[in-house]
């Protein structure tokens, strides 16, 4: 118990995303919006694209949201965000946080040129990416984060392509903010978010949320994989700030990807019998890569 | 006060004078002009708003679905592949009941690539839940866009004002532009009805299972019906404020006496009425029904202005492929099934990708129509660039 509450310490619980979603048990995304809206508090306007978070917390008469919400298309939350903005500046309202919020498949792909050109022009908007690394509304399909080896609905084989380095990208637009989180680091992830919104100019946050229903593992190992990604060294954490790596997570002790990969379901026919193919040794190498280029 | 100006330019100067709050737009001819002339005027700072000069379309039009729905008055404008690229936001722009003003600077659409004028772009979003309004010239196309802001904001109805690329932004008329005082006292302020402000959290774009989408439609449907009242109520109050009449529902040209009526609308009208008097001349009693408000669509006015001729036209400048004319199936729908007349109803599609109109190709149209009906014809088609194999 005690425990817990020292996990819970500093952490923003208001319920500005209510319980009552219609998220799977153990959902990352329903987990990380709630975090999210928390730490940003009531001043704030969420900007939310098509995807699983859409559908399991906006249904009509009932949406979980007790921020004002916006929501329109899969691919424009960015632009929709920064039309929003843009209405501040001219009705010289605010100052109020917006914060633009999509899956992997709307930020990385179908909605990469809406922010590309969100950042470039310098909206002041925090985009939230909440990467499960599929479509997963749709049904798990590939999408550019799924990562090497998973097998997808689309990718019936396990998935040929590395990972899109979104954060990467972000920051090469020169925006003053860039970080990454997970979800099993509730501190960090509120900091983050908090410390994003007192910069003013375009913001990217790129937060590992795992989806048990695409991911094939039990709802109670969401925290606990993402512990997992972080330590093998496949998901980085770090931020970026006015272009420059800094606060990167040293991972205590370095954990082979097959302790990541083998709980779950997507990545089950890398072992067979048991025994990793070479796949689980290309996934080891970009975990080492990872590991050398931030210095893990 | 009477200035020689470009269609484009005069449009913008006007669009200033509504003062919207976000403007947001992004390249393409034949609409290029328009938003130039809005980038300068804001740039001099002589309108005080947010300029937001994005990646595409579909972002122009994602920008100001946001700022609207943030409760600023928004305006973009665009032009053929613009249109159908921001052809998914359009139509959420009117489900979420955003009144934004657009100008669709009328042009065809590829392939093949094509800059010249047609009305085929924003035929292929008439279904959205958008009014949308054809200018006849320059002076209408100017008013059209003070109108369609006070058309907008009363029925929280986007509105699409079409002029025809090159034929009207390109041209250089005389209009009467207004000044700054008649427009405000014109155009109140924009008092939004549902906005997306933390004082009063709430969900704008909720998703609506079968349980509710169907009345959402309906609803949508009903407030186009119904914004015929203010179209017209908007439209005779701008000619008490203007002294000159622009748009409405419909016009009529020498309607009255004619044997033949045309119906069309958009610039090619200017044309059309040139021939009629050209014909009245030569003894020949044609009229003309000009379309102004395509939607919604003026059925009952159509059938009360058509109801006692047996010999009707249309002209349009869009076709469905494998259908025929739109606007002549439009025409067809307003008269009453139990209405048993043996009545002519031919159908034309004429200036596809530009080409041009000419007072000879009406001519022959009506003196076709005189001696039989036409289900449906291309007009000025050159036969000796087709072959039968290429079909
Ligand atoms: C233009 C368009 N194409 C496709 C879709 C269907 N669609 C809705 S959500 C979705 C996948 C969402 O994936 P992601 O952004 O990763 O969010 P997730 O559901 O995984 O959280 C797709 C393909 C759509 N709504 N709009
Ligand atoms: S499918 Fe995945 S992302 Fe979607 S609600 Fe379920 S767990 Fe969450
Ligand atoms: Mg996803």
């Amino acid at each position: 118990m005690r425990e817990q509450s020292k996990y819970l310490e500093g952490v923003d619980k208001k319920d500005l995303f209510a319980s009552g979603h219609r998220a799977c048990g153990g959902c990352g995304q329903a987990l990380a919006a709630r975090l999210v809206a928390d730490a940003a508090g009531e001043n704030t306007i969420a900007c939310v694209a098509t995807g699983c978070l859409e559908v399991f917390s906006a249904p009509y008469p009932d949406p979980s949201w007790r921020i004002p919400f916006l929501h329109s298309l899969f691919e424009n939350a960015a632009a929709v965000a920064s039309g929003v903005d843009a209405a501040y500046k001219a009705l010289k309202k605010g100052p109020v946080n917006i914060i633009a919020q999509g899956g992997d498949g709307s930020t990385a792909d179908i909605g990469f040129q809406s922010i590309s050109g969100m950042f470039e022009r310098g909206h002041n908007v925090l985009y939230v990416c909440y990467d499960n690394e599929a479509y997963m509304n749709t049904g798990v399909q590939r999408s550019s984060f799924t990562p090497y080896g998973a097998r997808t609905s689309t990718t019936p084989t396990g998935n040929t392509t590395r990972k899109k380095n979104m954060p990467m990208l972000a920051a090469d637009h020169g925006i003053p903010y860039v970080a990454t989180a997970t979800v099993d680091d509730f501190r960090d992830l509120q900091l983050k978010i908090r410390k994003a919104l007192t910069i003013e100019g375009p913001k990217y946050i790129h937060i590992l949320a795992p989806c048990p229903l695409g991911w094939g593992h039990p709802g109670d190992l969401t925290v606990e994989i993402c512990r997992l990604a972080k330590d093998t060294g496949l998901f980085p954490i770090y931020e970026i700030i006015d272009g420059k790596v800094t606060n990167v997570r040293k991972i205590p002790v370095k954990v082979p990807v097959a302790e990541y990969l083998k709980p779950q379901g997507r990545f089950k026919h890398l072992f067979k019998r048991g025994v990793p193919s070479e796949e689980v040794d290309a996934i080891q190498e970009i975990a080492n890569q990872n590991i050398e280029r931030f210095n893990l | 006060m009477l200035k020689q100006i470009e269609g484009s330019y005069a449009v913008a100067h006007v669009v200033a004078q509504c003062r919207p709050n976000v403007i947001s737009a992004y390249p393409i001819t034949p609409q290029t002009h328009i938003v130039e002339g809005l980038a300068d005027i804001v740039g001099a700072g002589q309108l005080d708003a947010e300029f937001v000069n994005v990646e595409s379309e579909f972002s122009a039009a994602s920008v100001v679905l946001g700022a609207s729905a943030a409760g600023a008055r928004a305006y973009t404008a665009t032009s053929s592949q613009g249109v159908l690229l921001m052809s998914e936001v359009i139509y959420c722009i009117a489900g979420m009941r955003l009144p934004i003003v657009l100008t669709c600077a009328n042009r065809a659409i590829s392939a093949p690539l094509s800059i010249w004028n047609d009305q085929q772009d924003s035929m292929a979003v008439r279904d959205a839940g958008w009014i949308q309004l054809y200018a006849e010239d320059n002076q209408e196309a100017s008013d059209l866009h003070i109108q369609a802001f006070k058309i907008a904001e009363q029925t929280f109805l986007p509105v699409m004002v079409c002029m025809d690329g090159f034929i009207l932004t390109h041209a250089y008329e005389p209009v009467d532009l207004p000044e700054q005082k008649e427009v405000d006292d014109f155009l109140p302020t924009f008092k939004p009805r549902h906005i997306v402000d933390p004082r009063w959290p709430r969900g704008i774009g909720l998703f609506a299972d079968p349980r509710f989408y169907m009345e959402t439609r309906y609803i949508l449907h009903r407030a186009l019906e119904k914004s015929e009242e203010t179209i017209k109520e908007v439209s005779s109050e701008f000619a008490k404020a203007f002294g000159r009449e622009s748009g409405g529902f419909i016009k009529t040209y020498k309607l009255e006496e004619a044997d033949v009526v045309v119906v069309s609308m958009g610039s090619v009208v200017g044309t059309i009425k040139d021939l009629i008097d050209q014909l009245e001349e030569e003894g020949k009693k044609v009229g003309l029904l000009q379309i102004c408000s395509y939607r919604p669509f003026p059925r009952k006015e159509v059938y009360r202005a058509l109801k006692d001729k047996m010999n009707i036209v249309v002209l349009e400048k869009c076709i469905s492929l494998g259908r025929g004319g739109i606007l002549a199936s439009d025409v067809r729908w307003s008269f009453p099934r139990a209405e048993k007349k043996d009545r002519d109803i031919s159908s034309f599609v004429a200036g596809l990708g530009g080409r041009n109109i000419s007072i000879d190709d009406l001519r022959y149209m009506v003196e076709k129509v005189e001696k039989e009906p036409v289900e449906f014809e291309f007009l000025g088609l050159k036969t000796e660039l087709i072959a039968e194999r290429d079909m």
